[in-house]
């Protein structure tokens, strides 16, 4: 089922005049409304009517995330707050939270892009769908919600945590769609599981999971663990929330909404686009928003985006899994470390629970690497040398994987903190000046 | 005359061990033997307690990871020389011992073992004549 054939399959050089037109739109918006983005342009010297087409998207500036902090809370809004009807915030780990506001229509587009990505994955007005996101400033709950309530689907608003509760309702009322982070997703499976109540009094059938990076063994784990399809939701707050792609029944990429936010790769040094196909860092410009339109974002996800029709019959560009966020990335002895493939190299080996933890810290000058792994219960022994070997075997595994020689910990059970959100599986406690 | 023995993974963390004694003791099981395997991170402690199936349940409600492991345990006398008799059959009858551990009782001494062999090593001890306690023996002690 595709919710918006028109837009979702449209022919590829039709899409690029769409994109044309909507870019030379948004372009006058914050060139009028943004002295932000008005200043950056005349330091380039660029103004709206070099804007002709959607090849000079090159010509504009490049915001960061740093630019939403500066002009906190609201200079970068493009429309008068009285046209503003809702904000969110995204926590910052450190400083300021950066703000984002929606107008009327920015909600629109918001709800059709989600409605987009639960027919992507089969969900129909039939369909009971149970948020566990977070709601409040963060996007993720009130985002979907928006999204079922547009399809027509039932929402049942859970918000996130109180995970005993949301297993009671998830079975009472026969929530066939779950949608929360994947972490909290496998929590929810470890859950259910110890409650006792079998799995066939369930009707849950489809998971759509997103807000952190995740790999493709983390969604066999929680396919596995739940019984259901894991799919991948894509989003970030900067750009609407949620919603910016989701995936497929195909499972073969992540279909971005181009329409909307046209997505980009460039060079994350040079910040030269990249060949078709290539990697590099995904920059959105939202093209259509009005409250706070963002001009080639860099997102810091660093990814290649495939531009061949799916067998889902979708134009839609397709992303590939996202290696992670250039921002996650850990130099460790001046080694370039993501946690994604940690979490790869522990969700392959079956003696290992999908749980853990990453702490990287400096001693007498030099990076030392910890992982926090929980074995699985069938695998503890009573002989020393069989648990021995058990963390011999993941330290190697992890070494020829990421390049470097790990401390693996293997600690107790239940021991590495499950997260109702976002997981937080990186400490680094390296001070650095 | 197997004897099944707790096995429970610990990471070396301050008042782990207290934890479990406390948890075993709150629920009347007594500790007949036991004793601790460790390295730099983690220990396994190994116990024989007055009720297993019981001491199983509540250290898995709580989350320990436990496991289950039948050994061997036998009596001697507690003088010198009769842990190498017991050893020299245990060897010459190519049984490997995974681990062991023992605990003496005025005139008795009795050792726990996890040979390689379960079947084997309690077939040439008793026709070696040496007595292997049940565990209804052990739980009187």
């Amino acid at each position: 089922m595709i919710w918006n054939e028109t837009i979702e399959c449209m022919d590829r050089e039709e899409m690029r005049k769409l994109q044309g037109i909507r870019l030379k739109r948004v372009v006058e918006r914050v060139y009028h409304n943004t002295p932000f983005y008005r200043k950056k342009m005349q330091e380039m010297g660029v103004t709206p009517d070099d804007i002709e087409s959607i090849e000079d998207i090159v010509k504009l500036p490049f915001t960061v995330k740093q630019d939403l902090r500066d002009n906190y809370p609201f200079d970068l809004m493009a429309a008068p707050m009285s046209e503003i009807v809702r904000l969110h915030a995204s926590s910052g780990t450190t400083g300021k939270p950066i703000v984002v506001g929606y107008t009327r229509k920015d909600l629109s587009i918001w709800s059709e892009v989600v409605a987009r990505c639960l027919t992507a994955v089969g969900v129909t007005k039939q369909d009971m769908v149970q948020v566990a996101y977070g709601y409040g400033l963060f996007t993720g709950g009130l985002g979907l919600h928006g999204g079922i309530e547009n399809l027509g689907g039932t929402v049942i608003p859970m918000s996130s945590g109180n995970t005993q509760k949301q297993i009671q309702l998830m079975h009472d009322f026969g929530a066939k769609v779950l949608a929360c982070t994947p972490s909290y997703a496998l929590f929810l499976g470890e859950t259910i599981k110890d409650s006792g109540i079998p799995r066939e009094e369930f009707l849950l059938k489809t998971g759509i999971f997103g807000a952190e990076p995740w790999t493709e063994n983390m969604r066999k784990e929680i396919e596995e663990s739940l019984g259901i399809k894991a799919y991948d939701i894509y989003g970030l707050t900067e750009i609407i929330g949620p919603g910016v792609g989701g995936e497929c029944e195909c499972q073969n990429g992540t279909h971005l909404w181009e329409d909307h936010f046209f997505p980009e790769i460039v060079d994350p040094v040079t910040l030269q686009p990249v060949e078709p196909g290539q990697q590099g860092e995904l920059v959105f410009t939202a093209i259509t928003k009005e409250g706070m339109p963002m001009i080639r974002y860099r997102t810091r996800d660093l990814t290649s985006l495939n531009y061949e029709k799916c067998a889902c019959g979708r134009t839609a560009v397709r992303m590939a899994r996202i290696l992670g966020r250039s921002d996650d990335m850990m130099i460790i002895r001046g080694v370039n470390v993501f946690p994604s493939q940690v979490e790869s190299v522990i969700l392959e080996l079956p003696e290992f629970e999908p749980h853990y933890l990453i702490i990287v810290d400096r001693v007498n000058n030099t990076d030392t690497l910890e992982i926090q792994v929980e074995v699985r219960s069938e695998f503890y022994s009573d002989e020393m040398n069989k648990m021995i070997s058990l963390k011999k075997k993941i330290t190697d595994c992890m070494q020829s994987v990421i390049g470097i020689q790990p401390k693996v910990k293997l600690v107790e059970p239940r021991s590495i903190e499950r997260s109702m959100g976002k997981a937080k599986r990186v400490i680094d406690n390296r001070k650095l000046v | 005359m197997l004897i099944k023995q707790l096995s429970i993974f610990l990471e070396n963390k301050r008042g782990r061990f207290t934890e479990v004694a406390k948890l075993l003791g709150d629920a009347g099981i007594n500790l007949t033997a036991f004793t601790v395997a460790e390295n730099s991170d983690f220990g396994i402690l190994r116990l024989i307690v007055s009720d297993d199936e019981k001491a199983i349940d509540i250290l898995k409600e709580q989350r320990y990871a436990v496991s289950v492991t039948d050994v061997v345990c036998l009596r001697c006398p507690n003088v010198p020389g009769s842990l190498a008799k017991v050893m020299d059959i245990i060897t010459n009858a190519e049984i490997f011992v995974e681990y062991m551990y023992a605990f003496s009782q005025g005139d008795d001494a009795n050792i726990v073992i996890r040979p390689d062999n379960l079947e084997r090593c309690v077939e040439v001890l008793k026709s070696n004549k040496l007595i292997l306690l049940a565990a209804s023996d052990l739980y009187k002690l």
